[in-house]
């Protein structure tokens, strides 16, 4: 099953065979007219889409399974190459979406009987659909850009999470995202409600084979954290080198809550990702570490953005981008610091590294302060791997293929000191790889 | 072991070694003394085949082979080794992965992570030094003792046949200079083949590794060769009166 262009009809058709309840149809097609109305992103990567020509939705089968011994043996198969179906045990839960539908869920029964929720959006649409009502659409409106409006015309699967008040997981959960056919469009639609004095670490990992045409990923992810709550979203898209990966992240931080987003972006063709922290409740605090590795002509365009409403507020980004072989990484992030927030500190602190004289890196900070009582720290470099400590380790033996490599990856030591052991091993892999 | 001959180097414009001649047959030690900007350090970066020195003309040759044409890293594998002047640091990198793929580098199949933690850690040891020093990134927070410290970590670690000494002393205080200097002696023992260039201003190095041979280079070049005592004769009469007196003696 396989529906391509967008128009009215073909939405009406998600709907169906979704068996979708007449006010996420409403959305739809609100989603689809206020898309037609709204332009591209005038800033940012220039790429070519014909959204007549993306596939919307595709599907083999509609079932979640929560036993990889019922998914067809070539999904499974792959899956099992990405080391996804071994990861399983690093984690209290894994979700995993395939094209348009999440195809597996599965979560410890502690969990479940600790009222955790961790499905795919439609279920929760249809299993809890008070509580989906009362967050979704609600921190990322469709009017914010053309793919936000995309993506609530034609959202299919993505995750969502309830974490009940007064609830810590151990371990991560975690959601995979595969894109398999050419010209496939992947519009998964994530919400994540980490309630009152809970704490949650969400991974989200992605990937795509190659294909000649493009395909896009234009997701939303909307996250509600608590009060005295904490989340952390770890990302590290690896998507290739054709895909168009337009998403929008944006957490509402309450008060005393804390919102990470630790944020790799080493594949795709073009990325706009700005993920953000709207710090709505007093002392809540956010915090975006983001790498950016932009090489043969991939353009990284991405940073955050931080809300600062509550009092005595912190924000904290930390940007890191590599570029080579043509690539250009940009930072383009926004703080903004509203008159509300009183003794309120942010930090921004962005760091280019060039590998090469074909590459470059630019970066478009925007530093709004309301308020005489707060401030804004904002710290940028622009280097290339130095001479002298090249000299000095290859003066001890490592080639120079290798002294670069340890060079770049002391460079994003920020990043990868926050990840979980198993993803730095396979960030380290895949930088190795890539540059 | 490693010999120059007629070694002329520029940097820019400016010519930094003259014909420049040394040979430092194995086992032996060699200081060299000069007042600064003569081109010491030049020499020892240029033997590490620094890319920003130009060799005009003549050769540098270990174990019997040219190698003006060697990178750095292929001639750290062959055997030289500088602990520098200045150590600088690099963020992010940590000391025992860098150390780690430095040993790899130099070896068919990796070193087993349990064996190199052991070696490593009792090298610290022996040097007096702190065991986070190796966890952290590579001089970043070190002093400048701890960072000479770490050179000497690597020479126990990578076994060179080569060993500049760049002002070693300097940094170090006089406890942590005999610890450092013990270590090395004790590394000579064991291998007495390996040979030494110290390089130095002041002869205080030189009562804890005594050299066989001692040079003093002035303006690029060579111009008094002695024994260990040439050091305290420049330490008494300085480098311009060692030379002028060495210059008479010729001319009588």
């Amino acid at each position: 099953m396989e529906i391509i262009g967008l128009t009215k009809e073909n939405i009406e058709k998600i709907s169906q065979i979704k068996h979708e309840e007449q006010w996420i149809l409403d959305y739809r097609l609100k989603c689809f007219e206020l898309f037609k109305t709204i332009d591209m992103p005038s800033y940012g990567p220039k790429y070519d889409l014909d959204f007549d020509k993306v596939i919307y939705y595709k599907n083999d089968d509609n079932k979640i399974n929560s036993n990889w011994n019922n998914v067809s043996e070539d999904v499974k198969k792959e899956f099992e190459c990405l080391g996804v179906i071994d990861s399983e045990k690093y984690l209290d839960g894994i979700g995993v979406q395939y094209e348009s539908e999440v195809i597996y869920h599965n979560m410890l029964e502690e969990l479940v009987k600790k009222n955790v929720i961790f499905t795919s959006i439609e279920m929760a649409m249809k299993k809890y659909p008070d509580l989906v009502k009362k967050y979704f659409s609600k921190i990322v409106s469709p009017t914010d850009n053309k793919f936000t409006a995309l993506n609530g015309a034609v959202f299919s699967g993505g995750s969502f999470i309830y974490i009940p008040p007064n609830t810590t997981l151990d371990r991560p959960l975690q959601s995979y995202f595969r894109i398999n056919s050419r010209g496939m469009g992947q519009f998964e639609r994530t919400l994540i409600v980490v309630d009152d004095n809970s704490h949650l670490h969400y991974v989200e990992g992605c990937t795509a084979p190659t294909y000649s045409d493009s395909s896009l990923h234009a997701a939303v992810v909307e996250i509600y954290v608590g009060k005295n709550s904490s989340c952390r979203y770890t990302t590290i898209q690896n998507w290739a080198t054709n895909v168009l990966n337009l998403v929008t992240k944006r957490a509402l931080v309450e008060e005393n809550g804390v919102m990470e987003w630790i944020d790799g972006n080493i594949g795709s063709r073009a990325t706009m990702k700005y993920p953000a922290c709207i710090l709505k409740g007093d002392n809540s605090s956010g915090t975006c570490v983001t790498i950016s590795v932009a090489t043969k002509e991939q353009q990284q365009d991405s940073g955050a953005r931080m809300i600062h409403i509550g009092k005595n507020t912190k924000s904290n980004i930390i940007s890191k981008s590599i570029s080579r072989f043509v690539g250009n990484a940009t930072y383009r992030g926004k703080v903004e610091i509203k008159e509300s927030a009183i003794n309120s500190k942010a930090i921004v602190k962005c760091d280019s590294l060039i590998l090469d004289k074909d590459s470059k890196s630019d970066a478009y900070p925007t530093n709004i302060c309301r308020t005489s009582l707060s401030n804004i720290e904002h710290e940028a470099t622009v280097s290339r791997i130095n001479e002298d400590n090249l000299f000095y380790l290859m003066s001890k033996g490592l080639t120079e293929e290798k002294a670069t490599e340890l060079i770049v990856l002391g460079f994003i030591e920020k990043f990868r000191e926050e990840l979980p052991m198993e993803y730095a091993v396979e960030l380290n892999q895949l930088l190795k790889r890539n540059l | 072991m490693l010999k120059t001959e007629n070694l002329n180097v520029t940097v820019g414009d400016k010519k930094i070694l003259n014909n420049f001649n040394i040979d430092i047959k194995d086992g032996e030690i060699h200081a060299i003394m000069g007042p600064n900007g003569t081109g010491k350090s030049t020499l020892s970066k240029v033997i590490m085949g620094n890319k920003n020195y130009n060799i005009e003309s003549g050769n540098i040759i270990f174990d019997g082979e040219v190698i003006n044409d060697l990178s750095t890293d292929e001639r750290a594998r062959r055997g030289l080794f500088i602990s520098m002047q200045n150590p600088i640091s690099i963020e992010g990198v940590q000391n025992s992965e860098f150390l780690k793929t430095a040993i790899n580098a130099r070896r068919e199949s990796p070193v087993g992570l349990y064996e190199f933690m052991k070696t490593i850690k009792c090298a610290a040891e022996e040097l007096d030094m702190k065991e986070e020093m190796i966890h952290r990134a590579i001089n970043v927070g070190a002093s400048g003792g701890e960072r000479k410290k770490n050179e000497v970590l690597q020479i126990k670690l990578l076994k060179p046949s080569f060993i500049i000494l760049d002002e070693l002393d300097s940094g170090l205080d006089i406890d942590s200079l005999k610890t450092v200097c013990e270590n090395i002696n004790s590394y000579l023992k064991e291998n007495p083949s390996t040979s030494v260039l110290i390089i130095t201003h002041y002869p205080r190095i030189l009562e804890y590794i005594k050299p066989h041979f001692v040079h003093m280079m002035i303006c690029g070049k060579i111009v008094k060769t002695g024994d260990y005592n040439l050091a305290f004769d420049i330490e008494k009469n300085g480098y311009s009166d060692t030379f002028t007196i060495s210059e008479n003696e010729k001319n009588e």
